[in-house]
């Protein structure tokens, strides 16, 4: 039978995660993993939860960082001041993850860790520049979100490695974001696409331009062609257009059991295009009702 | 006939009596409890549902709530490949505390029997869909069972398979059932039509996704006889078909039902199949055995709504009268007949619409393929066929260049006017009725020419686009021809101290409210309170055969029939003691005469119907509906939302205005989840979508503000005319979805679920009008 | 070896030992015979197992047994008997929320937990709430209208 620990500081569960021997996984709000036991009949020598790890929650400012706890849900997260505040698109993708029950559960350290191409925190964390603080009983690291997911269902995690906290940059003022998930329904629905969107638009034109999909290929990806194009240009029909075939091009979706290869394809050019224009509308109508 | 039915196999490693728990209120009829309504006279009110207040409160019994002394737990293997022959090897169970049955343990012909014995309890030698039973385990708990059945191997050679229609086709073209209807003469129709179009609709399988899984427990008695307690529709077809099985007597077999959650026709067939399974096993163990599917194994082994395809080519005048129809309509049955033939039938006689043309031909054929048999799904094949009537009828209102409604006030049926059999309308014929309330609460001809317009001239601005779209459904209530005659439907009405009325009916509390209408019924008729009348339980021991939960024919039909029997129990009890309160005149009945019950049967209506010719009136009456539904899309995603739906019903009478809300509001919003979210897909005859996650029915954020409409034209037999509301809202609300997405964006789907990819499919083909 | 979860049930405190894995779905059904609490589907999708753990509404079916230790859970038996249960069940079957009653047992246990962040949520908030809780009968109208009955507001869309 699995043996169970429920450590309260964070060293004690490294500690039990770097025994080989007791062979220990651990959990947060299992919304991932008992989903799978139930279909595979998942039975680990050991488990280590997480929720009772003061050192994995939470959301606080730190300079210019917001710093997220691991094991911070995305019912704390879409409610959370500080990430409404500065990081809206964040806050978006926390309220369209599963519906209310899933979110009162459901952490952003396990949609990391899970490493789903159809995790709906992913794009967002991609395209605020994310930081991830990762721990062992040896000793911490971090590493760019960029870096992290290395392949399908494939992430930069070590064994006994715990991702602690995540940490974001707070936007500049001229800062601009979308954030869309294309589901399978209205609410309680998994991502066909999903694709966020950040840059600064001081100015005029786009900079610091950071455009990321999930769904659309093995790894969330960020939409680096389309990232170039926008670079430098003013948020336009011209620059939408180019943004979105750029993004098409990159990417090599499947059919599945959720959606097809042309819709995703399709759908993904749309909404990179949408997303652009409606930041040129929306420096539009600030302008006009400024001067 | 065979030997009663003994108990087979081996002597199990210990015996136990295995006391049962007993159902509450098992053998005593349920109070009715607080009447909010009239004392009497509650036909038309909206007394409490007596099951509410057990069903918020968490204390309802559902099958799988039931703890049975010494039950075991029964598990299914089951097979993996569309069509395949397999040997078993069970090997790896032998010595162990389970109990494992094969084919070759099934008594007698090892069939279900239902309309055609071709269905297998298990399959024997080859397998013919992905799910199909191969062998079934029973052990001391659910996990063990799990586990045992994963442990059999099983070796499979796999045969040609067939999994749709392009491959049932394309190959053997095997027909399930084949029915046609011909009425006047269609190539002489065709020929003077102004315009003709053709055009095919396809509609996908579609899951019944009640929330609670089947499942059944079975209790073997120590006399040889069996009880069976389940999740059910129909008692007496699981009586039937294990009687059959079993080859015992009546006496020997006896169903109950539990609190049923949910069936919308899921529960009417399959709980045939898991009563076999579990009587079998608990057979075999000596003991009571337990089979409780979980969501995926529901999916994938019990029966879906029948997939089809249908061809319409529609002649009309320059103004958009209809002067022939020539329709054939193509189901998917699945690997077995079961209700095939009804269904069918059902699909092809509502295949025209509600709508009057002197020349019409209809054929019907169900196919079989290798996938999990379909079966009964509220409204019985009349939503597929009338999804491409509906269809059809805006593009020939495209091609005339009228609008939605006016075609259809230009050809809806009227009393008086002919159907294709040639059956004679009545006086409740109120499909214009429908129409004009539905137009006076939308101003759906003003918002529809509005909203094409506004579809010229949008801009790719990325709004959402609004639509409205407008369907009109007919649906014959009760058993198609003379199936309500063959029923005869017994119904029984007992008199019991203090003046009250027990109702004995084989009817089904399955959500919809059955058992608050059937007291209102015989309260109505009989003069007491509505508090005054109990409902017996839904058990064969206890209730006569007043025939299945189906075909909307419970208020109208049964309800027609029970009428009858209150009401002659309270003329005799009156007349035994004149002048006295109804209370006292049925303690002084009792007192002195004994027992009171009283019978009553099907009466003949004066319907006729030749089942060779497809000749006359093939339902004693029909209810009618329009369907107003506005949507909103998305231009960048194709995605749909149902917005608002206006829902008019004639229902003849509402005996329960909420219940009958009820109705139409859970049947509307299954009928849009159908028509674009409820994607179901095969891959190598296996259904893609298996699980409630990828399965997506409507969540409260899917759903439509919905506003119902209660029309009452009285007609049929049933008890103040009322007719029957169970299957009709499932009719429309595709249909009307559809033409309001062709509103808003100009696409024009001609398959369901219209879901963004088969939209954004539809439009990349050209077929769009922009 | 077994392991032991302590807990607190529906106001009374309740030790539950065995695999630590079990799903509290499964303890609460079985172990403690409360079988208010449903399964629908058991992958978090439908909401009919929904219970109130530490006052936030979860699917008991992907709740580890292991995972409420020391914690207070609340299932539809332990609301159904506090005094705010009667006006709610009450509307529920007055207005048509209620027909098979599979998913009823969740709804309630949503609506309590909603109700408690808000006593008047409008017709938006409700739809949201729900939004977790599959209904395949009532079309969830009869749900809203129920609410919006009980807190007396107007229906709005
Ligand atoms: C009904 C339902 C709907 C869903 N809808 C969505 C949706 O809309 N969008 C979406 O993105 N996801 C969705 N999910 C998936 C799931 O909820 C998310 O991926 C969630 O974020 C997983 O977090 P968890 O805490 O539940 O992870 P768990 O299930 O506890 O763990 C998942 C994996 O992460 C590991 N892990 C967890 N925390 C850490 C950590 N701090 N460090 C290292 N490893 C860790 C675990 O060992 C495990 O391998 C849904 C799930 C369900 C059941
Ligand atoms: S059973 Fe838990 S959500 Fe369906
Ligand atoms: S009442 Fe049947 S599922 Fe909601």
């Amino acid at each position: 039978m699995t043996r169970a620990f429920r450590p309260t500081d964070l060293a004690e569960a490294l500690r039990l995660l770097a025994d080989v021997d007791l062979g220990a996984r651990p959990i947060a709000g299992c919304t991932d993993l008992l989903v799978s036991k139930t279909a595979v009949g998942w039975s680990p020598a050991a488990v280590v939860d997480l929720l009772r790890l003061e050192e994995l929650r939470g959301v606080r400012r730190e300079g210019e960082r917001i710093d997220v706890g691991a094991a911070v849900t995305f019912a704390e997260l879409r409610a959370d001041p500080l990430v409404r505040q500065h990081l809206p698109i964040l806050a978006e993708a926390a309220a369209t993850v599963g519906a209310w029950q899933v979110q009162n559960r459901a952490t952003l350290g396990g949609n990391l860790a899970n490493a789903s191409p159809a995790g709906d925190s992913l794009p967002v964390l991609a395209a605020l520049g994310a930081e991830l603080q990762l721990a062992t009983a040896d000793g911490e690291r971090r590493v760019a979100y960029d870096d992290f997911h290395l392949a399908y269902r494939r992430t930069a995690l070590l064994p006994g490695e715990l991702i602690v906290r995540v940490r974001l940059p707070v936007p500049a003022p001229d800062a601009v974001g979308a954030f869309k998930k294309v589901g399978t329904r209205a609410a309680s629905a998994i991502s066909k696409v999903v694709v966020a969107f950040a840059a600064r638009a001081g100015g005029g034109v786009l900079r610091e331009v950071r455009l990321a999909a999930g769904s659309v290929a093995p790894t969330p990806l960020r939409l680096r062609a389309a990232e170039r194009v926008l670079e430098g240009s003013a948020p336009d029909a011209t620059a939408a257009d180019a943004a979105s075939s750029a993004a098409r091009g990159a990417v090599q979706p499947i059919d599945d059991v959720r959606s097809t290869a042309a819709y995703r394809e399709w759908v993904l050019g749309r909404v990179v295009r949408r997303m652009v224009l409606e930041v040129g509308e929306a420096r539009t109508r600030a302008g006009t009702a400024a001067g | 006939m065979r030997e009663p039915y003994t108990m087979r196999g081996p002597p199990v490693p210990f015996l136990l009596a295995s006391p049962m728990t007993p159902l509450p209120e098992s053998d005593t009829p349920a109070p009715l409890g607080n009447a909010t309504a009239p004392a009497s006279g509650s036909v038309g009110a909206r007394p409490t549902r007596p099951d509410g207040a057990g069903k918020v409160d968490g204390s309802a019994v559902y099958v799988d709530d039931l703890a049975v002394e010494g039950a075991w737990h029964g598990a299914t293997l089951r097979s993996e490949r569309p069509r395949a022959r397999f040997t078993l090897d069970t090997s790896a169970l032998t010595d162990r505390e389970v109990v494992c049955l094969t084919a070759a343990d099934v008594p007698g012909t090892n069939r279900i029997a239902l309309i055609a014995d071709d269905w297998p309890v298990l399959a024997d030698g080859e397998a013919r869909h992905v799910g199909e039973a191969l062998a079934l385990v029973a052990a001391p708990t659910r996990a063990e069972a799990r586990a045992a059945v994963a442990e059999l191997r099983v070796a499979y050679e796999d045969l040609p398979a067939e999994v749709d229609l392009d491959d049932a086709l394309a190959g053997s073209a095997r027909e399930l059932a084949a029915c046609a209807v011909e009425h006047g003469d269609v190539v002489s129709g065709l020929a003077q039509a102004a315009h003709v179009l053709e055009a095919t609709y396809e509609t996908a399988h579609q899951e019944h996704a009640y929330i609670e899984p089947q499942g059944m427990i079975a209790v073997p008695h120590d006399d040889g006889s069996v009880e069976v307690i389940g999740s059910l529709q129909c008692p007496y077809y699981v009586h039937h078909a294990l009687v059959a099985l079993l080859g015992c007597e009546a006496e020997g077999v006896r169903v109950r039902q539990a609190v049923t959650g949910g069936g919308f026709g899921g529960k009417e067939d399959y709980p045939d199949m898991i009563a076999a399974h579990a009587v079998l096993l608990a057979a075999r163990a000596g003991r009571p055995v337990k089979v409780i599917y979980d969501r995926r194994e529901d999916m994938l082994a019990t029966t879906r709504r029948h997939p089809s395809r249908v061809r319409h080519k529609t002649g009309v005048d320059a103004d958009g009268k209809l002067l022939a129809v020539e329709i054939e309509v193509l189901l998917d049955g699945g690997a077995y007949t079961t209700l095939s033939p009804v269904v069918l039938s059902r699909a092809v006689l509502h295949a025209a619409g509600p709508y009057a043309c002197p020349n019409v031909r209809i054929r019907g054929r169900v196919l079989a393929t290798n996938t999990a048999t379909n079966g009964a799904f509220r409204g019985f094949g009349a939503p597929q066929s009338q999804f491409a009537a509906e269809r059809q009828m805006d593009r020939v209102a495209r091609e005339v260049g009228v609008d939605p409604l006016t075609i259809r006030e230009r050809n809806a049926y009227r009393p008086g006017d002919v159907t294709p059999t040639g059956q004679v309308l009545g006086a409740s014929t109120s499909a214009h009725a429908c129409l004009a309330e539905a137009e006076r609460r939308t101003g759906f001809r003003e918002r529809w020419k509005a909203l094409e317009g506004e579809r010229a001239a949008a801009r790719d601005d990325g709004r959402p686009r609004g639509g409205i779209g407008l369907s009109l459904c007919w649906h014959g209530v009760g058993f198609t021809g003379n199936g309500e005659r063959r029923m005869d439907s017994p119904v029984a009405v007992r008199l019991a101290p203090g003046g009250r009325l027990v109702v004995l009916a084989a009817s089904t509390d399955i959500g919809q409210g059955t058992q608050t209408v059937l007291a209102q019924i015989a309260a109505e008729a009989a003069g007491v309170p509505f508090e005054a009348v109990a409902l017996a339980p839904a058990d064969t021991a206890v209730v006569p055969d007043s025939g299945p939960t189906v075909a909307s024919r419970t208020v109208m039909v049964v309800g027609g029939i029970l009428a009858r029997a209150a009401a002659e129990l309270a003329r005799r009890v009156r007349e035994h003691a004149p002048g006295e309160s109804f209370a006292a005149a049925a303690d002084a009945w009792l007192a002195e005469r004994g027992e009171l019950e009283v019978v009553e049967r099907y009466a003949d209506d004066g319907t006729v119907f030749d089942e060779a010719t497809y000749r006359g009136d093939a339902y004693a009456v029909h209810g009618w509906g329009a369907d107003v539904v506005e949507v909103s899309v998305d231009p960048d995603t194709l995605v749909t939302r149902a917005e608002r739906a206006t829902l008019v019903c004639d229902v003849g009478k509402a005996i329960h205005p909420l219940l009958c809300a009820g109705q139409v509001e859970g049947g509307s919003l299954q009928a849009f989840g159908w028509g674009h979210l409820e994607a179901a897909r095969l891959r190598d005859g296996r259904l893609e979508q298996d699980s409630f996650s990828t399965y997506t029915i409507p969540t409260s954020l899917d759903a439509p503000a919905m506003e119902t409409v209660l029309l009452e034209h009285p007609g049929g037999s049933g008890p103040l005319g009322a007719k029957g509301v169970g299957e009709i809202p499932m009719d429309g609300g595709a249909p009307a979805l559809l033409a309001a997405i062709e509103n808003a964006v100009g696409i024009s789907a001609a398959r369901i679920p219209a879901t963004p990819e088969v939209l954004f499919e539809a439009r990349e083909r050209g077929a769009s009008d922009e | 070896m077994s392991e032991r979860s302590t807990f607190r049930l529906n106001g009374r405190e309740v030790v539950y030992e065995g695999d630590p894995l079990a799903r509290l779905l499964d303890v609460l059904r079985e172990a403690q015979g409360l079988t208010g609490t449903k399964e629908g589907c058991g992958e978090g999708e439908c909401g009919s197992c929904s219970v109130l753990l530490e006052g936030a509404v979860v699917c008991s079916c992907l709740v580890p047994v292991l995972q409420v230790d020391g914690r207070e859970v609340l299932t539809i038996e332990g609301l159904a008997s506090d005094g705010a249960h009667g006006a709610l069940g009450e509307v529920l079957v007055r207005e048509g929320g209620v027909q098979c009653g599979a998913c009823t047992p969740g709804v309630v246990v949503t609506l309590r937990a909603l109700l408690e962040r808000d006593p008047a949520p409008s017709r938006a908030a409700v739809r949201e709430a729900l939004a977790g809780n599959l209904c395949r009968c009532t079309g969830y109208e009869g749900i809203l209208r129920a609410v919006a009955a009980l807190v007396g507001g107007e229906e709005s869309a």
